[in-house]
This record gives C-alpha cells, sequence and structure tokens, in this order.
C-alpha cells in the first residue's frame, strides 16, 4: 500500500517535473517576451510594452494570418475530402487486409517529416522525378513548375497530415454500428440520406478531431512553406521564425506566437465542449 | 386461405461454401402472425434478411406481393423491420426516431407529428417524444422500435427476437402486447424466435426449422400434438421417446412392444409388422397410476426416483424397470390437490388412448 502510494507520487513527481520546466517555463518565457521590448542587440529590453500586440494589427501580419488560417483551412478540407473515403473502405475491407493497410498509413511516421519534405522537393523540382518521367512518357514535352508554388505547398500539407485525419476518423468510422446503417435503409432512406442522416452525424467526433489535428499543424509547420513554396509563401509558422532568428524581433514573435497559441485552446477547448455535448447525447 | 404477401421459392443461401438457407420455400400469408422457430445458427436471421433484401439470395426467388423483388433493395421493399438489438438511432429523440421513415417519405410536418403521436400512444410511450432513445428502459427501447417500424405501416414487419434482451416478466407482458398490437394493426408479422413457449403462445402458424431447412410447419397445437418428426418433437417442449417395435400392424392399427410390453395404437402412417417406431409421449400426457391397473390393459412399470415441485405441476421422475427414465407431469386439480409419492414408490404409467405420437425410427 505505502509503496504503490510512493510509486505514484514518483511518477506524479517526475510528470509534473517534465511539464514544469519543458512546457510550463518555456511559454511563460514567450509571454514575458511578448510583452517587452525589442533590442536588436541583447533581443528584449527590460521593459514593459504592449507595442508587439498593437503591432499585430498591422495589415501585413494580418494578412499572413487571414492567408495561414485559408491555407491550413484548404489543407485540412482536402485531408477530410481525401481521407473519409479511405477510412470508410478500410472499415469495409476484410480484418487481415485492414492490417496491412493501416501499417500502409502508418510507415511515414517511421521517418521525420521534414527528411520527407526534402524527398518531395526531389520529386517535385523542375529537373525532378515526377517532370522526368512525365516528359519521358511524353505526357509534357517541358518541365512543369511544381515546386516553389501554392500547389506545392498544399501538397506538402496534406501528404504530411493525411494520416493525423484518417486515423481519428477510422476510429469513428469503425465504432459505428452497421446495424444503424441497415436500419436507416430498412426504413427507406437511400445512400445520400444515410450519409448525411445517420452516417455523418454518428461520425461527427472522428470528423472534429481529424480536422484539429490537421488544421493546427497546418497553421504553424514553417518547413514546408519554406521549402516547397520558396520564399512567396510566406505564412503564420514561417513567420513567427523569421521575427526570432531572421528579424530580430523576439517580442513580436513572441506575441504572434502567443495568438496562435490562444487561437489553437479556444478551438480545443470548442471540441472539448462538443465532444461532451456528443457523449451526453449518444453514450448512456 | 387468404393471399400470399410474402413467398420464398427455392431460396439457397450459402457462406462461405456452407448452406444457411438450403432450397427453402415457405408462403407467407396476409395478416398472419407467423413464427420461425429453430436452434441458433438455423438460419431464421438470415431468411429475414433476404427478406428485407439486406442479403441476396444465391438461388431463388423472393416475391412480395407478387412481384419478384430479387434485385430490389431495402429501402425500396414495403417491408420493416425490428432489430435484435433495436438499433434505434443514439444521435436522435424518440420523435425523431419513429419520424425517420415518415419524413423520407416527404409527408408534411403536421401530419409526421401526428402519426408519431398516434403510434407512441399505441405502445404506450405517450409524452415521451423529446427523451433520448439512449435514456429509456430496455422495454421502452424496444417499443420505439417497433414503433418506428409500424409507423411506416408496412405490408410485412419482420421481428428478430425482439424479446429476448428482456427479463422474463417483462418479455411475458410484451409477448401479449404485441398480439394485441399484431391484431389492432392487421400488419402480417414474420417473427423469430428460439424459445418454443413463446413462438407457442404468439403465433397463427410455427415454422420450424433446422440447417436451413423447414422442418415443419403448421398450427401450435399441430406442431405440439403432432410433430411431423423427431427434430420437431423433441424441440418443441419436452417429450419421452420410448424405441419400439411393430409387432403386427392393421389399416388403422398397430401394436408396438415397448419395453416388454405390447401396446395397441392407432396407425397413421401405414407402419408394417417388423417396423422399428420411436413412441412419443408428452410428460403431461402420461398418468401415474400407484397400483397395477386392474382392467388387463398394458402399462409400463417403474418405481419413483425423483420429485421436482413446480408451483403449480410436479415434475415426477419415473426409472422403468430396466434403467429407462420417463418424465411424468402432474398437475394440481380438484381431485389432485395433494400429489404425494415416496421415492422409491413402484408405480404403473399409461396413457389416454391416441395421445401417443408413433414415428419412424430414422
Ligand atoms: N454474414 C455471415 N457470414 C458468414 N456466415 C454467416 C453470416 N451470417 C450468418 N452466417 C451463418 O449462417 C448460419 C445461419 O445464421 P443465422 O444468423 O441465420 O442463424 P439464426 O437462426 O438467426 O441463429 P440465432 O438464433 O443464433 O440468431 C450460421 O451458421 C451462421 O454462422
Ligand atoms: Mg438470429
Amino acid at each position: 500500500m505505502r509503496d504503490r502510494s510512493l510509486f505514484r507520487r514518483l511518477v506524479i513527481g517526475v510528470v509534473f517535473f517534465w511539464i514544469t520546466v519543458f512546457v510550463f517555463f518555456p511559454n511563460l518565457l514567450v509571454v514575458i517576451t511578448s510583452f517587452l521590448k525589442r533590442d536588436p542587440i541583447r533581443f528584449v529590453e527590460n521593459a514593459f510594452t504592449l507595442e508587439s500586440y498593437v503591432n499585430l494589427f498591422d495589415p501585413v501580419f494580418f494578412q499572413i494570418f487571414i492567408k495561414s488560417f485559408k491555407n491550413a483551412l484548404v489543407a485540412t478540407l482536402v485531408c477530410l475530402v481525401m481521407s473519409y473515403p479511405f477510412a470508410y473502405l478500410l472499415c469495409r475491407v476484410p480484418r487481415r487486409m485492414r492490417r496491412y493497410l493501416l501499417v500502409l498509413v502508418i510507415i511515414p511516421f517511421w521517418t521525420s517529416s521534414l527528411i520527407r519534405t526534402y524527398a518531395l522537393v526531389i520529386l517535385l523540382k523542375g529537373n525532378g522525378i515526377l517532370n522526368t518521367l512525365l516528359l519521358a512518357t511524353g505526357v509534357i514535352h517541358q518541365p512543369l513548375q511544381i515546386l516553389y508554388t501554392e500547389g506545392a505547398v498544399f501538397c506538402g500539407l496534406v501528404y504530411t497530415l493525411l494520416p493525423f485525419m484518417i486515423l481519428p476518423l477510422y476510429a469513428a468510422i469503425e465504432k459505428l454500428d452497421p446495424l444503424l446503417v441497415e436500419a436507416a435503409y430498412d426504413l427507406g432512406a437511400g445512400r445520400v440520406h444515410v450519409f448525411t442522416q445517420v452516417i455523418l452525424p454518428l461520425t461527427l467526433p472522428g470528423i472534429i478531431a481529424g480536422c484539429i489535428l490537421v488544421f493546427l499543424p497546418a497553421l504553424g509547420l514553417f518547413y514546408i512553406p519554406d521549402l516547397l513554396g520558396g520564399a512567396k509563401s510566406m505564412l503564420l509558422g514561417n513567420f513567427i521564425r523569421d521575427q526570432f532568428l531572421t528579424a530580430r524581433n523576439w517580442p513580436f514573435g513572441a506575441a504572434a506566437s502567443v495568438i496562435l497559441t490562444m487561437v489553437m485552446g479556444v478551438m480545443l477547448y470548442a471540441y472539448y465542449r462538443s465532444l461532451k455535448r456528443f457523449n451526453a447525447s449518444v453514450m448512456e | 386461405m387468404s393471399r400470399a404477401v410474402v413467398q420464398l421459392q427455392h431460396i439457397t443461401k450459402t457462406y462461405d461454401g456452407l448452406a444457411a438457407v438450403d432450397d427453402l420455400s415457405l408462403e407467407v400469408f396476409a395478416g398472419e402472425f407467423l413464427t420461425l422457430l429453430g436452434p441458433s445458427g438455423c438460419g431464421k436471421t438470415t431468411i429475414l434478411r433476404l427478406i428485407a433484401g439486406f442479403e441476396a439470395p444465391d438461388r431463388g426467388d423472393i416475391r412480395i406481393d407478387d412481384v419478384r423483388v430479387n434485385a430490389l433493395p431495402p429501402n425500396r421493399r414495403d417491408v420493416n423491420t425490428v432489430f435484435q438489438s433495436y438499433a434505434l438511432f443514439p444521435h436522435m429523440n424518440v420523435f425523431d426516431n419513429v419520424a425517420f421513415g415518415l419524413k423520407l417519405k416527404g409527408l408534411q410536418r403536421n401530419a409526421v407529428a401526428e402519426r408519431v403521436r398516434d403510434v407512441l400512444e399505441m405502445v404506450q410511450l405517450g409524452g415521451m417524444e423529446t427523451r433520448r432513445v439512449t435514456q429509456l428502459s430496455g422495454g421502452q427501447q424496444q417499443r420505439v422500435a417497433f414503433a418506428r417500424a409500424v409507423v411506416n405501416e408496412p405490408l410485412v414487419l419482420l421481428l428478430d427476437e425482439p424479446l429476448s434482451a428482456l427479463d422474463y416478466r417483462l418479455r411475458k407482458e410484451m409477448q401479449l402486447e404485441l398480439k394485441r398490437l399484431h391484431r389492432q394493426l392487421g400488419i402480417t408479422f414474420i417473427f423469430v424466435t428460439h424459445d418454443q413457449e413463446e413462438a407457442i403462445t404468439m403465433s397463427d402458424r410455427i415454422i420450424v426449422m433446422n440447417q436451413g431447412r423447414v422442418e415443419q410447419s403448421g398450427s401450435p397445437k399441430q406442431i405440439y400434438e403432432e410433430p411431423a418428426n423427431l427434430f420437431v418433437a423433441r424441440f418443441v417442449g419436452e417429450i419421452n421417446t420410448f424405441d419400439g417395435s411393430v409387432e403386427a400392424a392393421g389399416a388403422d392399427w398397430l401394436t408396438v412392444r415397448i419395453h416388454g410390453t405390447d401396446f395397441r395404437l392407432v396407425n397413421k402412417r401405414g407402419f408394417r409388422s417388423g417396423d422399428p417406431v420411436k413412441v412419443l409421449l408428452r410428460p403431461e400426457d402420461l398418468q401415474i397410476q400407484k397400483t397395477e391397473p386392474a382392467d388387463g390393459k398394458p402399462s409400463l412399470a417403474g418405481a419413483v426416483e425423483e420429485l421436482i415441485y413446480k408451483g403449480s405441476t410436479v415434475d415426477v421422475i419415473v426409472r422403468l424397470t430396466d434403467g429407462k427414465p420417463v418424465y411424468v407431469t402432474e398437475f394440481f386439480n380438484e381431485n389432485a390437490a395433494y400429489i404425494f409419492y415416496e421415492r422409491g414408490q413402484k408405480v404403473w404409467l399409461r396413457w389416454i388412448d391416441r395421445w401417443e405420437v408413433v414415428l419412424p425410427d430414422a
């Protein structure tokens, strides 16, 4: 009994220590930094100011913000539209096959996504594999400019984040009782009605979870727009990175980061609330 | 006989090479309460799924209302199902569950509301419209599932063991209620159960199935009193089976030797001298005598081995002199308000003429 409570305290203590040192303090530093004055040499000056937050209302930043949201939203929708049918079919194939397919979804996690993004560069660049292949087969006659376009950025975002959409969708669809689908057909519903009135509402938690898991990283991932979009594509993630590393405006970068974190926090809270409501209505 | 609303014609359905339904034909008549009765895995659910349209037969035709429906999807068949697990939509309240089918038919809002209210009233769930289905008791969910199906006024209602999840008392109550609703609605019911007692209490007609085939079709009385074969006899209620051999036979009589005693019985199946037979007797058809019958009529001698008190009846196990146990049920009534036997007491068994069933020993 004593041993167990000691062990429990130890485990909780370690976790608590970990979170304090590696999560709480760094974030606290970011928040504090965002309220300090910029100093070109020592990075920050020990003086309180709201300047950084005021600067966020600069139309340039505002546009980056909007564009990042738009991009993340589009990437999320593309992921959703691609993943839903896939996850649905995954639940319908025989069990053995399902395992292999799931492994295929997970395999990309075994390699760093940074390296996989470089791999995409090799695939997409002017004299890359894709163009070479298309030229060789005579589909096109001069290389396509794919790399350093918006399209390449979407391609990279969708490619990297797709599993984060597929897995929660799969989990939600797998839980769906096939008898409910049959009951809907039995009562006279056609395919469209069965989907919109039974399948979709009952897999909504998976859809929301997947969207959040894709949307939030899509906002922050800076190396994908960097590597695939070139200099043209300034998004929130690389904007913040640049404030720290290039522009040397730590307070401004910190303020942007705080805003981003707050937006994510609000979305997670909304998800949590909607899930609680859903559970209250569906579970006993 | 009235019109056949559902016809299965030589239906075969196999799963992985095994026949779940094997060259089965049956007709369901308008307005009847038909029960499919059989042991687990005999293909009852498969038949309902074939009629509902969730499965397609490998061979044979399904006709509903005289139209071949083999290729018609479930949503276009005039048939509704009450699922064993109810399959209520958990994200909808009682009203939306029941209204689901009506809304799809494009009925006016008011008309939908009115129909739903009437049906809920009928299944005694009036005023429960806004309750979440997950907050209902098993019996209430059962009623919602029933209401959701009958509100569409289908030609045929399919019920797959709808009562099996309920406790004993509620089940008895719902049996009566389903009977009442069947009469009230006039819809044809195809009811599935593996509980013979339930089948007998509820049905107009019972089809006893085994391994994807029909063993017997008939009224509950016929099934119980005149089983067509040993399977039906044993499946529908307790029964004693005696091995016998035909000693002599005429056109309408035969003499069967059972445990060394000759009985003169009715020859309904053209048995001939020398045929091995099984003589079947229900426990309640046997009578126990405490003294050897003096009228010279045959009886089976044995000794009381066990008495099991059942409330309104007493089950007596009698062991015949050659060791075979026989089950006898005695009812308490005014001349036997008090049934008493001692263990080991010598007794003689006989039965009323013609109450036996004689089947070939296959
Ligand atoms: N989808 C399926 N895939 C493979 N085999 C199946 C399938 N559905 C049914 N079977 C098999 O077909 C046979 C008949 O099954 P069915 O469900 O119709 O039996 P049942 O009479 O309803 O039994 P129970 O009383 O247990 O519900 C069983 O042997 C079952 O294993
Ligand atoms: Mg079944």
